[in-house]
């Protein structure tokens, strides 16, 4: 018996909510990016099952192109993490408060 | 498949990588000429989207139409106008010029995608290829510690805003079976009842593109990397990766949800008011120039929400009018507050006293391109806006224009601000502020630009409204 489009749906919602949370409560800018990526991951496996689930293959597809990009992203972060550390000696993001209205 | 559509695209594309290949055979000191290297791409780029063919490609995923020709229009001009502003600055203050007039040019590349594109995967894909490169830019000073922390909040919050976009999309995608969005459409005229789910998607949707737009409540990373970003690319920011947000969602919600129309327009409406109000207010009690005027177009975006509830054909035109006098006037502003600190190394608003007799014609372009964004006639300003609020008129909703009405009013306080400072007080010090043939090109195209579609908006409006006939309402 194949498992339900439900269940994935909901195993993707919860990873897609423990990525938010992640990216709202974590402090270190690298588990941050880790948390991003968990909410692409949630949005891969929403369009996966829909994909199976319709028996249509662009969603597979679409997530594809979204682990590419995705690696894009992580790279331009890692540096751009690495650049503010040499900067400050500090990946934590409650330091980053020169600017503050 | 026909590929002549994006000639223009590949054509930015390449000479992006020739500015790359040109820079490793340059000596250090004659890098600053890769600028005007990247502004001749530019020109002969505005002339092929032009003259390129309309019509679709890639199946559907790409159609080059008016709608995407005048956006392409906008944020070329407004590259052009940002890279005129960047010669003097990336001389002074950046290493790494070659790679600083590329990534301007891919982001560009990125966005005329954007704005072509009718399908969802293409789209994510060409906004991510627009905020990556931006993302960059945004902490190219390396070793200034508000610009790279402008670059980590940048990168953070708007790869955590992609993703939700993302998040939306895949139950979009689960909803109507396709990512194309006439086939959005068409599923969801068929489908008698919107589900919960299709709310859901709505929603993050929704607050994906707002994060792009900085619309309150998701503007907060935008004043800190306004602040903190080279301030050319500040001035490109404000306005192309705006534009950028705008061209994509105006495509997605006018594109494919106009069956869908009420559970959206609500949601728009009470974002315009939040992001007017908010936006306005709190711009008062900035000190910094670069900081208010990142709230001041926080707010702008609330009078272009205005008219996008009242989702019309109307709405579309007023929108892109609007972007195309927002992109003068704010670049406009920005030149002035660039050379200003080329000159002196701040952006303290307290220190632009007495700039009307050190720099006259400086002081003089600034007052106007306010004007212009407070809308006062004749000014460009208030051809965008009053077109803005009668898309909104036509539709009702009163209250709505009203709030705006109210809101231009606040507004005209912090700009009148910096004009009282230059005007009536007292100079601390009495040399002219040097203006340098590139910022002197930006200002003068920008005055032009506030003037003539302020004075005669006739052509503009009627070759605009061909890009808002795209969409069937």
């Amino acid at each position: 018996m194949p498992v339900p489009l439900g269940y994935y749906l909901g195993l993707a919602a919860i990873i897609f909510t423990v990525g938010v949370i992640g990216v709202l409560v974590r402090r270190n800018a690298i588990i941050i990016l880790m948390s991003i990526e968990l909410m692409l991951n949630g949005a891969n496996l929403t369009l996966v099952a829909f994909s199976v689930h319709l028996q249509e293959l662009s969603g597979q597809v679409f997530v594809f192109l979204v682990m590419t990009v995705a690696a894009a992203e992580a790279a331009v972060g890692l540096a751009i993490i690495v650049m503010i550390f040499r900067n400050r000696e500090s990946v934590n993001v409650d330091n980053l408060n020169i600017m503050k209205w | 498949m026909n590929l002549t559509l994006i000639i223009p695209e590949i054509f930015l594309f390449l000479w992006a990588l020739l500015i790359l290949f040109v820079d490793f055979f340059t000596a250090e000191e004659k890098k600053h000429r890769l600028g005007p290297l990247s502004l001749v791409g530019i020109v002969i780029t505005v002339v092929l989207v032009v003259f390129s063919g309309q019509g679709q490609a890639f199946g559907e995923m790409f159609s080059a139409d008016y709608y995407s020709l005048s956006f392409a229009i906008i944020f070329l001009g407004s590259a052009f106008l940002a890279i005129c502003t960047s010669i003097d600055f990336a001389r002074e203050r950046i290493k790494h010029q070659g790679e600083y007039y590329a990534l301007i040019l891919l982001s560009t590349v990125g966005m005329m995608f954007l704005a072509a594109s009718r399908e969802l995967l293409s789209m994510y894909v060409s906004l991510e290829l627009t905020t990556i490169s931006l993302f960059v830019l945004s902490a190219y000073l390396k070793t200034d510690l508000k610009s790279s922390e402008a670059g980590l909040k940048y990168m953070i919050l708007g790869a955590a805003s992609s993703a939700i976009l993302l998040y939306g999309i895949s139950l979009l995608y689960g909803i109507t079976g396709t990512t194309v969005l006439k086939g959005i459409q068409a599923e969801l005229v068929g489908s008698a009842f919107p589900g919960p789910l299709l709310v859901i998607s709505l929603v993050f949707i929704i607050a994906g593109f707002s994060f792009k737009l900085a619309a309150v409540p998701f503007h907060m990373w935008a004043p800190d990397v306004y602040e903190g970003a080279p301030t050319p690319i500040t001035a490109y920011l404000s306005v192309a990766s705006k534009g950028a947000g705008l061209a994509a969602m105006v495509r997605v919600f006018f594109g494919s949800l106009l069956p869908v129309t009420s559970e959206w327009i609500p949601l728009f409406m009470a974002l315009a008011t939040m992001t007017m109000v908010l936006g306005n207010i709190v711009a008062i009690r900035q000190s910094n120039i670069k900081r208010m005027l990142a709230y001041s177009s926080i707010a702008q975006v609330g009078y272009i929400l205005v008219a996008l509830s009242a989702a019309s054909e109307l709405a579309t035109t007023s929108m892109i009018l609007y972007l195309l006098v927002y992109m003068f006037a704010n670049i406009g502003a920005f030149a002035v507050v660039i050379a200003f600190y080329n000159h002196s190394g701040t952006d303290e608003i307290c220190e632009y006293a007495g700039l009307s007799r050190r720099s006259p014609f400086l002081a003089i372009s600034l007052v106007i391109f306010f004007l212009s964004l407070v809308g006062i006639p004749p000014l460009a300003g208030f051809v965008g806006k009053y077109l803005l609020f009668l898309a909104a008129i036509q539709k009702g909703y009163y209250w709505l224009v009203g709030v705006a009405v109210l809101t231009s009013v606040i507004s005209l306080f912090y700009y009148m601000n910096v004009v009282r400072q230059m005007y009536f007080r007292k100079p601390t010090k009495n040399d002219p502020v040097k203006v340098s043939w590139s910022l002197r090109l930006a200002l003068v195209l920008s005055l032009i630009g506030v003037i003539a579609v302020g004075v005669y908006p006739d052509p503009f409006v009627s070759l605009i409204s061909k890009a808002a006939s795209v969409f069937v309402y």
